[in-house]
């Protein structure tokens, strides 16, 4: 079921997540909601999609029971604000920040984590 | 041949976009550059009800109606782009992006809105997303049974505070003046509130804790004593300051360095307008950023039409 009206591709369930970050080398997922701190991140990741065809781009729904894989991933234990954005190298985070985030702080954990 | 828009707006929030909204729709080559995202700070209103003609609407959904006018019109939308110079005198305008493309106008609406003030104090950064928040319908309820502190004196601190309630198990408002600048309602509200308390004339001056916010470290303005309090979460609602710092030197500023304008939205550089919550006003709304960048786009459009 999808939560969110964005224009990148939201990831329903974990079985799906997990298969993304086993198939693909860098991956970025946004876990938020259609709120005010989330909505930013999803635009700018639209439009990195087009410039950054080495990194797949994906939302999935916090309020999702299926997204308790992220909303309980170690790498986001004391986070309190959304959304909750993870960075996948390989399969394995390779980042996570909570609450939002710009685009030079976004294109900085690109460039570091997932080049 | 290098390309000429008719008019350059810089900003896409409700200013902007209504400017875009106009500018196109009038027929002219518009350009909007926005240095952040699409809707400014409409997309971080939760729900807008007093929009005339729409009962209620998310904020997003506002942006999304606006930007597709926009978009509908011919205006060319350009957003998160990272401006590195302007030129505003003369009679091409420029601005050149970080990546070294050069834009080129005949005139130049300025439309930069505000960004939320926050406290530049210690720990801020490191506790941001960690028990600092901003916007209480995003994070409240990560903070259910906790202790919050809010910042602020305005309607946004203690209406945002009567809402936190409905989470936490107390919510303490620190605010530096004696006194609320409120709405008389909000603050008769946030006072009969159980669960909120008050520390009046103090501040906050260091946020402290390990991994996650723990407590904050308050000064008393009267007595300078400074002590320490316990909390879970802090939400800070300070106001807003106007994006106009890349401008100042160049576009005259008042003492709040908000745009001064003239009713027709002209600053003091020719085929230079401004619109919006970076201008001199009293009131900061949606609809008043709308008739503003309507003004400035009319009043553009006139000033290119003139000039040609």
């Amino acid at each position: 079921m999808k939560y969110l009206r964005t224009n990148i591709h939201e990831i329903e369930t974990a079985a799906e997540l997990q298969k993304i970050i086993n198939e693909n080398e860098n991956v970025m997922v946004c876990c938020g909601r259609m709120g005010p701190m989330c909505i930013p991140v999803y635009e700018i990741m639209e439009e990195l999609e087009e410039e950054r065809p080495e990194v797949k781009f994906y939302s999935m729904a916090f309020d999702s029971p299926e997204s308790s894989v992220i909303r309980n991933a170690p790498e986001c234990r004391g986070f309190m604000g959304l959304p909750f954005t993870m960075y996948y190298k390989n399969g394995k985070v390779a980042k996570a920040t909570t609450s939002i985030q710009n685009m030079k702080q976004i294109t900085s954990n690109l460039d570091q984590f997932l080049s | 041949m290098e390309k000429i828009y008719d008019i350059m707006i810089l900003g896409a929030g409700a200013a902007g976009l209504s400017a875009g909204i106009y500018a196109s729709r009038g027929k002219l080559d518009t350009l909007i550059l926005s240095e952040g995202i699409t809707g400014g700070q409409m997309v971080l209103t939760n729900e807008i009800a007093n929009y005339p003609g729409v009962e209620t609407i998310k904020g997003y959904e506002l942006v999304d109606i606006m930007r597709g006018q926009a978009k509908s019109f011919g205006c060319t939308i350009k957003a998160n782009v990272k401006i590195v110079r302007y030129q505003l005198s003369g009679e091409i305008k420029e601005a050149e992006l970080e990546d070294g493309r050069i834009f080129r106008a005949k005139s130049i609406i300025l439309a930069p809105g505000g960004k939320p003030r926050s406290l530049d104090i210690p720990g801020e950064k490191e506790f941001e997303g960690r028990g600092i928040s901003y916007c209480a319908t995003c994070d409240a309820d990560f903070f259910q049974d906790k202790r919050l502190i809010v910042v602020g004196g305005g309607n946004s601190a203690l209406e945002e505070a009567v809402t936190l309630t409905n989470f936490a198990s107390q919510v303490t408002i620190v605010h530096q003046f004696d006194h609320f600048q409120a709405f008389a309602h909000a603050v008769e509200e946030a006072k009969k509130n159980p669960k909120i308390s008050f520390i009046m004339e103090s501040e906050l001056r260091a946020y402290m804790g390990n991994g996650t916010l723990e407590k904050v470290q308050i000064e008393n303005l009267k007595t300078k004593e400074i002590s320490e309090l316990e909390t879970d979460g802090v939400f800070v609602f300070i106001g807003y300051k106007p994006n106009t710092d890349a401008f100042k030197g160049t576009v005259e500023v008042n003492e709040k360095d908000e745009f001064i304008v003239d009713p027709a939205m002209r600053t003091n550089i020719p085929g230079v307008f401004a619109a919006g919550d970076s201008i001199a006003k009293r009131y900061r709304q949606v609809t008043t950023a709308v008739s503003d960048g309507t003004i400035a786009a009319l009043s553009a459009t006139e000033y290119v039409r003139a000039n040609d």
